[in-house]
């Protein structure tokens, strides 16, 4: 049971280790070529997983930038991780242990906050490890890879890869959007606030890390204001 | 860069990365009761990928066409419940169709 559940995790993990594995390789080849040590960049990917937050990070590095910029930073593009893990936290089953908790919390990222969150049921400890494990080997392995041999990939195919993490999310945001009114209107009320955000001239400066944060806490307080959900819809 | 300075810098990434994960995991030990909050969590997910995916997705791919072909491919396949491997490689596949045919 416990190493179905494992067995399950690292299924589902396998496209986000795909797409993480691409989308790390043109990480490693950046950052090496940029003047970082390859060992460096390997330790990033693997202690913070992240993707924009590493990003942003490594290129203040590069600059020189300093320890409380840095700091700064990656908490602004990493916040969101914050109502991710608070929502996992809510899912994940009744009696986990602390120590299973610290280690889960390592592990939520964007592709993995959106696996848990469509997978039927409780979250088990084996099956969070399993759907973390395979996605960190494949963003340290991709760093690697790249920054080892810094072409190894054709660029048309690597960029084409870019959005396969894009296509995942559409994967998990429509099919529940198709079944649900409210769930669309969550999905079509971020996406015309995104676009805000991207165009207008004042809110064009707030950052992509503040803008998501902003978009998500106003439209999902809005929608649980319009559309609050019964008991019982929750514990499917 | 010096590896000190390397060093320091990771774990300061890390450590700030890892805070923003662990706190509500730490924290919120219990099932949270009160129906907005549960009502507030069930949109967040919709909201946050819907957010980060436009117009992000436009930008993704080398070519803005190449780009909005592997949307729409993501939305058809999505909409008819294909799986997420599927969806993905199938907007990977589109985009890259596109931009071969160099369009």
């Amino acid at each position: 049971m416990r190493k179905q559940e494992f067995a399950r995790g690292i299924r589902d993990g396998i496209p986000i280790c795909l797409g993480y594995f691409s989308v790390s390789v043109a990480f490693g080849m950046t950052a090496v070529l940029a003047g970082m040590p390859l060992w460096a960049a390997v330790l990033i990917s693997l202690t913070n997983l992240t993707s924009a937050g590493q990003f942003a990070g490594t290129n203040l590095m590069i600059a020189g930038g300093g320890m409380a910029e840095l700091a700064l930073t990656t908490l602004v593009i990493n916040i969101r991780y914050f109502l991710m893990s608070l929502s996992v936290s809510q899912k994940v089953e009744r009696g986990m242990g602390l120590g299973k908790r610290l280690a889960v919390a390592f592990g939520i990222t964007d592709e993995i906050f959106a696996v848990s969150m469509q997978h039927p049921g409780e979250l088990t400890a084996p099956y969070m490890a399993g759907l973390i494990l395979t996605p960190v080997l494949g963003w340290t392995g991709g760093t690697l890879v790249g920054g080892a041999a810094t072409s190894v990939m054709p660029p048309a195919l690597s960029g084409a890869l870019g959005i396969a993490l894009y296509g995942m999310f559409i994967a998990v945001i429509i099919p529940p959007a198709r079944q649900e009114r409210s769930v669309l209107y969550t999905v079509l009320l971020a996406v015309a606030a995104s676009l805000a955000f991207t165009c207008l001239p004042v809110l064009k400066k707030v950052g992509s890390g503040w803008s998501i944060i902003i978009i998500t806490v106003a439209v999902s307080a809005l929608m649980a204001w319009l559309f609050p959900r019964k008991e019982e819809e929750d514990a499917k | 860069m010096s590896t000190g300075y390397l060093f320091a810098g990771i774990a300061v990434m890390a450590l700030v990365t890892y805070l923003v994960r662990v706190l509500p995991m730490a924290i919120f030990r219990k099932k949270i009761h009160n129906r907005f909050v549960q009502s507030f969590l069930y949109y967040v997910p919709y909201a946050v990928l819907s957010a980060m995916t436009f117009p992000a997705i436009f930008d993704s791919t080398g070519s803005r066409l190449g780009a909005a072909a592997g949307c729409v491919a993501a939305l058809v396949l999505a909409y008819f419940r294909k799986g997420l491997l599927l969806v993905a490689v199938g907007a990977a596949a589109a985009a890259f169709l596109v931009q071969a045919a160099g369009l």
